[in-house]
């Protein structure tokens, strides 16, 4: 939305990881305490986003004060701003590997995996009922604030055009803030999920799903949040048929040739972008 | 004096775009602003609204210094533009576009609806178009959007950039028609203009700009009849075009 890809977006998204696992930590949970079930899952499972969404937004908003805002009130080009998202990147990556080591560390079992139905083949299990749900329920929070609220719409003029944002009253760093701000905390509850699937946390955790959230928002269409959210669905099918077909370890290759076929072939992604059609 | 500036001098990087413009607006006029490509015309308005910082001068409006004031404060006191290339949203609906244009909520509710009819009276257009996408509307349309959208906010100072620019000539004696209508209804007009010749015409007093200097002002009438002026700027269609 801002002309920028803020390629530390994977880091913001390892430290809701992080902080998922220490949160659970911090509630007397660890590896190999049996799983827990009803309000005990659920409070645990609520306080546990809230503190990852805490960690990762205030990360998110921090990384705009200290690395993004000065190059912005300079007016330094596009490109400083990715390598400036690389190295920040890199910093944050190397940080966690000093404090906590190159390992991965084990995450408590929170949520027992059980098979709740089969529908033709597929099973359903309680944790991915529960990402589908989450994450769906996010999109469609994100997707109100965007398109209904005032400061969505703020949020909105900012991307179309800045400057005239401005003269509209609208205060464009605070915009950029909370740009920032949205997306951190959406990283973090990201965090949780990821942590609650795939009970892994690592200094470079981020890096595969960064890429792949890049993948799918360029197969959506740039600075579009249901393109996004049909880019994320469409890589994730494409991705599981082409592991099905290929074996499971071209699983990650097939996706970056999608991001490489679409830049090449068509790089407003699916639905376009939203801004470009109604410009042309 | 509503609005005056004094010796006002931007920067872009190390060019001065400004060299010390000092003009006033009274309250109830229209003032416009001529002259041609790179004289600092739009650099002007930018500036008055916030959008370009000042290296040194003052600018006042109502009595309180404008210089150092973020932009998105500057609407909220009363001075509102519709910019250059009309600067429309495009991705949003003619009615999201007008409500952007009150964003900074002085006056609330009441304020918002009596601005809305205000607008949709001037420009009846913008009433049957509200949910169209701005993107897809013409010219003329876009350019009363822009208008709207700048009336919505309730301004006592209307800063117009170029609003006939790319338009047809019906289209732009009818916006300037349009112009003189928002001044009778109270609003103070600062406009900056090409079409030199329609501009005096409307205008009250006339400032000519020259490479970021003031080189003439004058009540419009008689920049109308003033040989350099029409050489420089007039052309041949000062009787032509009504």
């Amino acid at each position: 939305m801002l002309r920028l890809i803020n390629f530390a977006h994977s880091e913001i998204f390892m430290i809701g990881i992080f902080a998922s696992l220490f949160a659970m930590h911090g509630l007397g949970i660890d590896s190999g305490d049996p799983a827990l079930t009803g309000a005990a899952l659920v409070g645990t499972l609520v306080v546990v986003t809230l503190v990852a969404m805490a960690a990762s937004g205030l990360a998110a908003v921090a990384m705009e004060r200290v690395a993004y805002r000065p190059l912005r009130r300079r007016g330094a080009p596009r490109l400083a701003a990715l390598i400036t998202a690389i190295g920040v990147s890199l910093f944050l990556q190397e940080l966690f590997a000093a404090r906590y080591g190159r390992d991965e560390l084990g995450f408590p079992r929170v949520l027992e995996k059980r098979q709740l139905f089969e529908v033709a083949g597929a099973n359903i299990r309680t944790d991915k009922v529960l990402v589908v749900l989450a994450a769906l329920l996010l999109m469609v929070a994100l997707d109100r604030f965007v398109n209904r609220s005032r400061l969505g719409r703020g949020v909105r003029a900012t991307a179309q055009d800045a400057e005239t944002a401005a003269l509209m009253g609208v205060d464009i760093d605070r915009v950029v803030m909370l740009t920032f701000l949205l997306g951190g905390l959406l990283a973090g509850a990201a965090g949780t999920l990821y942590g609650v699937f795939f009970e892994a946390a690592r200094y470079n955790i981020g890096f595969l799903p960064g890429i792949k959230a890049f993948t799918a928002a360029v197969l959506g269409g740039i600075g579009n949040i249901r393109g996004a959210l049909v880019g994320g669905l469409s890589l994730g099918l494409l991705e599981n048929w082409g592991s099905t077909v290929l074996g499971g370890e071209w699983k990650d290759v097939f996706a970056f040739t999608v991001l490489v076929l679409v830049l090449l072939f068509r790089p407003t992604g699916l639905l376009g972008e939203s801004l470009g059609k109604a410009r042309a | 004096m509503l609005l005056e500036l004094s010796d006002v001098r931007v920067h872009y990087g190390k060019v001065e775009a400004l060299k010390g413009v000092s003009l006033e607006v009274d309250e109830g006029e229209i003032v416009t602003l001529i002259g041609g490509n790179g004289a600092g015309k739009t650099t002007t308005l930018k500036t008055i609204s916030g959008l370009r910082p000042v290296t040194r001068g003052s600018i006042r409006f109502d009595g309180n210094e404008l210089v150092g004031v973020p932009a998105h404060k500057i609407v909220a006191m009363g001075i509102s533009q519709a910019p250059e290339g009309r600067g429309i949203f495009p991705g949003m609906t003619v009615m999201e576009n007008l409500e952007m244009g009150a964003y900074h909520r002085a006056g609330g509710k009441a304020a918002f609806a009596r601005n809305l009819e205000r607008v949709f009276e001037l420009f009846p257009r913008l009433a049957e178009r509200r949910r169209q996408p701005g993107g897809t509307l013409s010219g003329g349309e876009q350019q009363m959007v822009a208008i709207g959208r700048a009336l919505m906010a309730g301004p006592r100072v209307l800063l117009l950039d170029e609003p006939s620019m790319g338009l047809a000539p019906k289209l732009v004696a009818q916006i300037f028609a349009i112009i003189e209508e928002i001044n009778r209804q109270g609003t103070t007009v600062l406009l900056v203009e090409q079409n030199a010749a329609q501009a005096l015409r409307r205008a009250d007093r006339a400032y000519v700009l020259e490479t970021g200097r003031v080189v003439m002002a004058a009540p419009a009438g008689e920049l109308l009849e003033d040989e350099a002026v029409k050489a420089a700027y007039l052309g041949g269609d000062v009787g032509s075009a009504s």
